[in-house]
């Protein structure tokens, strides 16, 4: 890796960094801080889903367990607000561990693992709506305590910053990822499993320590979440919501490319506000929005359209 | 444990009644997935919007939902054709992948819609039977989950009859077992795909109405029920239609007894246990042939 291949990534991050500088509407900088949660919730779903073609359709349950210890052990533990995220971060990559071990040594693959994804995810909403440990029902406060120090900020536009800089890391280790041993093998295990083993790649093993980092990721974006909104419950951190959310900005960006997670959130979320400058307050149009664009882009791959428009030019 | 057992009864006699209505929406699923070998994540979301139409049918029409059943299978099972003809036929181009993906992107925005125009509050229908009981033994059956067990196998043994006495049965099967030949001897897999798609859409419109008169609809009710049809298809084996029967008595069973033990909040976990407890052991199910 060369500085050249660190270019684009920098020159995004400096793009994006300006903005506190030159606006100071808190709707706009709310926008840009919920989207690059949502990107770096994203960036770990493209890990697994993108370069290793594992479908997720439960990463909520990365998200909600990095963003609910970071609540529970300031909350309940009075720990500082970082080590506690850190250590979000790791107890949602042994989750996904854990998950992946039971669910790819079973040869769990396509439609199935989806299922089963699903499905970890809603036991672990459940549980949460019911434990006493986070809060259950009525869900779990940070108390405001704006200082760096405690990992929150006075400023909106400090925030941005610092949810800026874990996306930064995150294109950065992705584009680690890709040009790694370990991303030539998970591309290989996407294209062909049997092939892949027979050219002697340990498939389990590559399956197991990219879910491991992608539920780190995702479960960073969680932590990410908890201290930026300062309120938990078992609908939003497990919730279907952040699933979709984290499987939607890849596909429509492109996955299994750097950018791709970054590029689709900024498209989904910049489509949601114009709906709803356009449609009002009506609830869940932005979401039909979403499902259109998703049944769209996968009908019409956007890597196709340049064929589809010389077809189209052609009689 | 600590109950008495004209209690745990009524429970399992009940729990049987529910579970005979999921069978009914796992029946549409596992049917699907028999012949078109998709799994259609927009399941949920069309229960929901089945449930909304008897809704509609009976507040705005006044139609009882035990007679709006018939006239919206029909309706939906036009929908069902025309969404595979139309929506995830053209877009799945052959992958496992994208049919996953179009039909996440049909539920959201089937689910979306409704809590446009309905908005999320939840509602219910009122009907003079809703609360009425039927003594069985010891035990207290609710009337609407009767007429719902009776509707189920009715439904059951109308399918049968159409997969085993019809062309259009026959076809269906064929395509199910060898698409291939089924389309060197002329048969318009396309346009079978569409009906399997519609006569499960059918199904949910059947239980839907069956539904109706005992349980709320709100805009994400059809997940909870999905989930559990999930859970039932895997149990009871992918594709295979007594078994989607069998596993919805048994998961409606399950449902009931540990509600009764944990506690409504708790109940559904054991669901969720099983189905996961079953994708990893033995995907295929119980009623599925080796893959």
């Amino acid at each position: 890796m060369t500085a050249r291949d660190l270019l684009p990534i920098l020159a995004f991050a400096a793009v994006v960094a300006l903005a506190p500088l030159l606006v100071s509407s808190n709707v706009v900088l709310n926008f840009l801080v919920f989207t690059m949660i949502i990107a770096l919730a994203a960036q770990g779903w493209n890990l697994l889903g993108g370069y290793g073609g594992q479908y997720s359709f439960g990463h909520a349950a990365f998200f909600g367990t990095g963003a609910y210890l970071t609540a529970i052990l300031q909350v309940r533990y009075g720990m500082n607000a970082y080590p506690a995220f850190a250590a979000g971060i790791g107890l949602a990559a042994l989750v996904g561990l854990a998950i992946g071990f039971l669910a790819f040594r079973s040869g769990l693959r396509g439609s199935y693992f989806a299922l089963v994804t699903l499905a970890f995810a809603e036991v672990f909403r459940v549980l949460a709506n019911a434990s006493e440990v986070t809060g259950g029902a009525a869900g779990i406060l940070i108390r405001l305590r704006a200082d760096p120090a405690n990992f929150q900020f006075a400023e909106r536009g400090t925030f941005l910053w610092v949810a800026l800089a874990l996306v930064t890391l995150a294109l950065v280790a992705t584009l680690m990822l890709e040009r790694s041993r370990l991303g030539a093998q998970l591309v290989a295990v996407r294209e062909n499993e049997a092939a892949a083993q027979a050219l002697g790649v340990d498939v389990l093993s590559v399956k197991l320590r990219t879910i491991a980092l992608s539920a780190g990721m995702t479960g960073a974006a969680g932590g990410l979440y908890a201290q930026y909104f300062l309120y938990l419950d078992a609908n939003i951190a497990y919730g279907t919501w952040i699933s979709v959310e984290a499987l939607l900005a890849p596909i429509v960006g492109g996955a299994g490319t750097v950018f791709g997670p970054v590029l689709g959130a900024v498209i989904l979320h910049g489509l949601a506000e114009a709906t709803k400058s356009i449609a009002g307050s009506i609830p869940g149009i932005d979401l039909v929005v979403f499902g259109i664009v998703l049944i769209l882009v996968v009908r019409y791959p956007p890597r196709d359209l340049p064929g589809l428009l010389r077809r189209r030019r052609r009689p | 444990m600590g109950f008495p057992p004209e209690i745990i009864l009524e429970a399992v006699l009940n729990g049987l009644l529910t579970g005979a209505v999921y069978g009914l929406v796992a029946l549409g699923l596992t049917l699907v997935y028999g012949v078109l070998h998709i799994i259609n994540f927009a399941h949920g979301a069309l229960l929901t919007a089945a449930m909304y139409a008897a809704y509609v049918a009976r507040t705005a029409l006044g139609i009882d939902p035990y007679v709006a059943a018939l006239p919206l299978a029909g309706l939906f099972f036009v929908l069902g054709y025309g969404v595979q003809r139309l929506v995830i036929g053209p877009a799945s181009q052959g992958k496992d992948e994208n049919i996953l993906l179009v039909t996440l992107g049909l539920s959201i925005i089937v689910e979306n819609l409704m809590l446009a125009i309905f908005r999320s509050d939840t509602r219910s229908i009122d009907v003079p039977y809703a609360m009425e009981v039927v003594e069985f033994g010891p035990a207290l059956l609710s009337w609407p989950r009767l007429v719902g067990f009776g509707a189920t196998l009715a439904v059951g043994v109308a399918l049968f009859l159409l997969m085993t006495r019809t062309a259009t049965g026959k076809a269906i099967r064929a395509v199910a077992k060898e698409r291939t030949g089924a389309a060197l001897v002329g048969i318009d897999v396309a346009h079978i795909y569409a009906v399997t798609f519609g006569i499960g859409t059918a199904c949910l419109a059947i239980a839907a109405a069956l539904l109706l008169p005992s349980f709320y609809v709100s805009p994400r009710v059809g997940n909870a029920f999905v989930l559990v049809a999930f859970t039932i298809v895997v149990l009871g084996g992918m594709g295979s239609v007594v078994g989607a029967l069998v596993g919805g008595l048994v998961i409606g069973v399950v449902e009931s007894l540990s509600g009764l033990y944990l506690g409504d909040s708790l109940g559904q976990i054991g669901i969720f246990l099983i189905f996961i407890l079953v994708l990893l052991v033995r995907p295929t199910g119980l009623f599925g042939a080796r893959a």
